[in-house]
C-alpha cells in the first residue's frame, strides 16, 4: 500500500487513538505529579445526636484560596511514585541495612503493597500465558481432528469461557469452592480435612485464582489457533505422511512454523490482558489473599472515602511501564523478523 | 399509552391504601429533587415518606450500596447530580473536606418544625446535617444453644469466646462465631470498633500523625485473631450478607452484627426455629473497659451546595418532612432505631439503645479518618493470616496510612 493511502486510511483509527487512549493517558501522566494541597485544619465544636466533641475540620476557606490559585493541587515529581506505597525507594534501602539475611529483605520488600501486587501480577502472567497458549493450542489441534459434523456444537461449548462475563464466571465458582459448595464440599471429603478451606489460603486462592484464568483465556488462544490451522497447506502434511512422520513430527514441523506468527499474536495479546488482571480478584472476594496493580489502582480510586488520584495515576504509569517490558521482547523480534522480511 | 395509564392507577391505589402522608403534601410549588442513598430498608421508607410530600416538585432517587463511590464526583458537578445526599459519620467526611454541602440553618428555621434539636449535626456553629435514625454493631446470640449449654449472655468479648470455645467442644457447631471480616472496609470497621473498646487513640491528639502502633494496638489484634479463629475459616471473604446467611442457616450461635440488619434476620424467611430463638444484646466490652467495643453511628440528610437555592429549599422541605414524621416512626418501627419524635423502641433496636446507655463513642469524624480506615482494612489481613506480627501489622497501617496522608495533604 503506498503510504499516501495508507495515511488516509489510518486517519480516522489514529485520531480516535489519540482521543480515547492517547490524551487520557497524558492526563494519567500529569497527574501522577501531582499531590493534594497542605490541608488547612482548625478546632471547631461538633455536635451529634450522641453528644458533642472539640475535633478538627478542614478550613474551607483558606482551602478554597489555595485550591483556586492552582487547581491541579502540589508538584510532587516524582514524590507520588517512591513513596511507601509505591516502589518505596527509601523503606528498601532502609531494609537493606537492617536486615541481617537476604531471605529477610525479600520479606520485607514483598510486604510492601506495590511489590505485594507486583509478585502476584508476575505471577498470574507466567502461569496463564503459557497454560492458555498449550491448552488453547491443544484444544484447537484435538477440534481440527473431529468429524465436520459436530464440530459446530464442540466450538460452541469450547468458547463459552471466554462468553461468560467474567465477574459472572469468577462468582460461579466462587460458589462452587465455598466449603459448603459442590467443589469446596467434595475436596474436603477427598482429602479427609474438615478445615480445608479454599478461600482462606494465600496459596490455594492463587491457585484458584490462576486456574480461573486459564479456563477464562484459553478459548480466545483456541478460536485463534483454529483458524490459523484451516490455513495449514495439506500438501506438505500429506508428504509428510507419506514419509512415514508421526502425529506429533507433523505438529512440530510443518504446523507450528506456519501459524508461529499467530502464536506471537496470542501471547502478546494474553500477556497484555494478564498483565491486567482484575475482575477474579473482585470475584472470588480475594482482596486479602492476592492483589494485582489494577486492584490497586480500583483501590485507590473507590475503596477509600477520599480518592487518591495521585497514588491511582502513578500506579497505571507504572502499570504501562510493566506492560511494555514485559511486551519488549516479543516487539523486538517481531520488529526485526519484519526488517528481515523486507 | 396503556402502561402509563397502569401506572397512574397503581400510584393512586398506592396513594389510597398509606394515605396520610400522601395528603400531607408540603406545598412546594417548583424546584427539582433528586437524592442519593445507601439501600436498606430504613432509607428506602424515609425516601417514601419525603416523596410524599413533593408537590409538584420533580422527584428522583438513586438508592445505591455503591453511594459512597459516587458521592464526591457527583456533588462535585456544577450543578451537582443531586440535590440531597443520605450520609453517615464517615461519610459526611469526604462532602465537608471538599466543602460539597451547605449549612442548613436558614432552612431549619424556617421549614424544621418538628425536627428536635438532638437531630441537628452542627459543626462549629452551623448545621450541617440533620440526623433521622442511629445505628450500631451488637451482639446477636442464640438463646436454645446457650441455654442447652448452660452459657450466660456474654458480656465481654472474653465471654463471647469463651462461650463459643465451649459451644465447639460441645460439638453442637465448628465455627460458632461470626462478624464481618471481609478485607477491607468491613475488616477496618472491626478493627475501629476494637480498638475503641480498648480505649485506644487513632491520632495524636490535635494531629494527623498516627499512634496505634501501641499496647491496645497489639491487644486489639490479637482479640480479632481470636474471633477469627472460632469463625468460618472463609472469615476474610464475609461480609454482612454472608454472615447473615451463615447465621440464618443455623451455622453460628453468637454473632456481632449491625442493628439495621436484624430486620431482615427477625422476619418470617428462613427457618421458624432459628428466627425464634435469635436473640439480640447490646455491643461487647473488651479487656475490663467499660465503653463497648462498638461505633455509634447517624443517617442523615446533607444538602448539595453546588445547586440552586430553589431545589436545595424544595428539597429541603421534602425531606424535614420525613424528618419529623411521627406517622411513619410508628408505622416502621422495626425498621431501625428511629431518632426522631415520638419513636417508641421495639424489641429489635435493643442494640442501639443498650449501647448508647453504656456510652459507646461516635464513629470518628475525623478529616483524615477515612484514610486510616482504608490503610486498615488492607494490612491487618496478614497478621489475621497468620504472616506475620502484631507489632509489624500496625507499623505497616502507620506507614501506609502516613504515605495516603502526606499525598492528601494531611502531613
Amino acid at each position: 500500500m503506498p503510504n499516501k493511502t495508507f495515511f488516509w486510511f489510518f486517519l480516522p483509527t489514529g485520531l480516535a487513538m489519540i482521543l480515547f487512549i492517547g490524551l487520557p493517558i497524558i492526563s494519567t501522566g500529569i497527574q501522577s505529579f501531582y499531590a493534594q494541597h497542605d490541608q488547612v485544619v482548625k478546632e471547631v465544636k461538633k455536635c451529634d445526636p450522641f453528644g458533642c466533641t472539640v475535633s478538627i475540620v478542614v478550613d474551607q476557606e483558606k482551602t478554597s484560596k489555595i485550591r483556586e490559585e492552582k487547581p491541579l493541587g502540589k508538584f510532587n515529581g516524582f514524590g507520588t511514585y517512591v513513596d511507601r506505597n509505591h516502589l518505596a525507594i527509601e523503606e528498601i534501602g532502609k531494609f537493606w541495612n537492617e536486615t541481617n539475611s537476604f531471605g529477610e529483605f525479600v520479606d520485607q520488600v514483598t510486604n510492601l503493597p506495590f511489590y505485594k501486587a507486583l509478585i502476584f501480577t508476575l505471577t498470574y502472567c507466567l502461569f496463564v500465558t503459557p497454560n492458555v497458549l498449550l491448552l488453547g493450542f491443544i484444544i484447537a489441534l484435538s477440534l481440527n481432528a473431529v468429524t465436520r459434523g459436530i464440530r459446530g456444537p464442540l466450538i460452541f461449548g469450547t468458547i463459552l469461557p471466554m462468553i461468560v462475563t467474567p465477574l459472572v464466571g469468577s462468582l460461579v465458582l466462587f460458589w462452587m469452592i465455598d466449603a459448603e459448595g459442590i467443589i469446596g464440599a467434595n475436596l474436603q471429603m477427598l482429602m479427609n480435612d474438615p478445615y480445608l478451606s479454599l478461600k482462606s489460603s494465600k496459596t490455594l486462592t492463587w491457585i484458584t485464582i490462576i486456574i480461573y484464568g486459564i479456563w477464562h483465556h484459553s478459548p480466545f488462544a483456541f478460536v485463534v489457533f483454529y483458524a490459523a490451522l484451516q490455513t495449514v497447506p495439506q500438501e506438505p502434511v500429506e508428504a509428510a505422511i507419506i514419509d512415514g512422520a508421526s502425529r506429533w513430527q507433523r505438529v512440530r514441523h510443518i504446523v507450528l512454523p506456519h501459524i508461529y506468527p499467530v502464536v506471537t499474536f496470542v501471547a502478546l495479546i494474553s500477556l497484555m490482558d494478564n498483565f491486567r488482571v482484575f475482575e477474579p480478584i473482585i470475584g472470588f472476594s480475594a482482596e486479602g489473599s492476592a492483589q494485582s496493580l489494577s486492584w490497586l489502582i480500583y483501590d485507590n480510586l473507590v475503596n477509600e472515602e477520599v480518592i487518591l488520584f495521585g497514588s491511582a495515576a502513578a500506579t497505571s504509569m507504572m502499570t504501562i511501564v510493566g506492560i511494555a517490558i514485559l511486551l519488549a521482547p516479543v516487539l523486538i523480534r517481531t520488529w526485526k523478523e519484519f526488517r528481515t522480511a523486507r | 399509552m396503556r402502561e402509563t395509564n397502569m401506572k397512574k392507577i397503581l400510584i393512586s391505589l398506592l396513594f389510597l391504601l398509606f394515605g396520610t402522608s400522601a395528603y400531607a403534601d408540603c406545598n412546594i410549588k417548583s424546584g427539582s429533587i433528586n437524592i442519593l442513598a445507601n439501600d436498606f430498608p430504613a432509607l428506602r421508607t424515609f425516601v417514601e415518606t419525603a416523596k410524599g410530600c413533593k408537590g409538584s416538585a420533580d422527584f428522583k432517587v438513586t438508592h445505591s450500596s455503591e453511594h459512597n463511590k459516587i458521592a464526591v464526583p457527583a456533588l462535585t458537578a456544577n450543578p451537582s447530580e443531586f440535590s440531597a445526599r443520605i450520609a453517615a459519620n464517615s461519610s459526611i467526611v469526604p462532602l465537608m473536606n471538599q466543602d460539597l454541602i451547605r449549612p442548613l440553618d436558614d432552612l431549619v428555621k424556617k421549614y424544621g418544625k418538628g425536627i428536635q434539636d438532638s437531630q441537628l449535626i452542627t459543626i462549629d456553629g452551623k448545621i450541617m446535617a440533620v440526623a433521622f435514625m442511629a445505628n450500631t454493631q451488637h451482639l446477636y446470640y442464640r438463646e436454645d444453644v446457650l441455654k442447652e449449654l448452660g452459657i450466660a449472655v456474654p458480656k465481654t468479648y472474653e465471654d463471647v469466646v469463651a462461650a463459643s470455645e465451649k459451644i465447639r467442644a460441645s460439638g453442637k457447631m465448628q465455627y460458632p462465631y461470626a462478624a464481618a471480616y471481609k478485607a477491607g472496609w468491613n475488616l477496618a470497621e472491626e478493627f475501629v470498633n476494637m480498638y475503641i473498646g480498648h480505649g485506644g487513640e487513632f491520632f495524636k491528639a490535635g494531629t494527623a500523625q498516627p499512634s496505634i502502633n501501641n499496647a491496645k494496638g497489639v491487644a486489639t489484634l490479637n482479640m480479632l485473631k481470636k474471633l477469627a479463629g472460632l469463625s468460618n475459616p472463609d472469615y476474610l471473604t464475609h461480609d454482612s450478607e454472608a454472615i447473615k446467611v451463615e447465621w440464618e442457616s443455623g451455622n453460628v450461635a453468637l454473632m456481632t452484627l449491625w442493628a439495621s440488619r436484624s430486620g431482615t434476620l427477625l422476619d418470617d424467611d428462613g427457618d421458624a426455629k432459628i428466627t425464634a430463638a435469635t436473640k439480640l444484646t447490646g455491643p461487647a466490652t473488651v479487656a475490663g473497659g467499660n465503653i463497648p467495643a462498638a461505633t455509634l453511628w447517624w443517617d442523615g440528610f446533607t444538602l448539595a451546595k453546588n445547586r440552586s437555592d430553589a431545589d436545595a429549599e424544595a428539597t429541603f422541605r421534602a425531606l424535614a418532612h420525613a424528618a419529623a414524621n411521627k406517622k411513619m416512626v410508628a408505622d416502621a418501627a422495626d425498621q431501625a432505631v428511629w431518632l426522631i419524635e415520638g419513636f417508641k423502641p421495639g424489641p429489635k433496636s435493643i442494640g442501639v439503645i443498650e449501647a448508647v446507655k453504656m456510652k459507646a463513642k461516635p464513629y470518628p469524624m475525623l478529616p483524615q479518618m477515612g484514610l486510616m480506615h482504608g490503610a486498615l482494612g488492607s494490612e491487618i489481613v496478614e497478621f489475621l493470616q497468620g504472616k506475620e506480627s502484631a507489632e509489624q501489622a500496625l507499623k505497616d497501617v502507620e506507614a501506609a496510612y502516613m504515605s495516603k496522608a502526606k499525598e492528601q495533604g494531611f502531613l
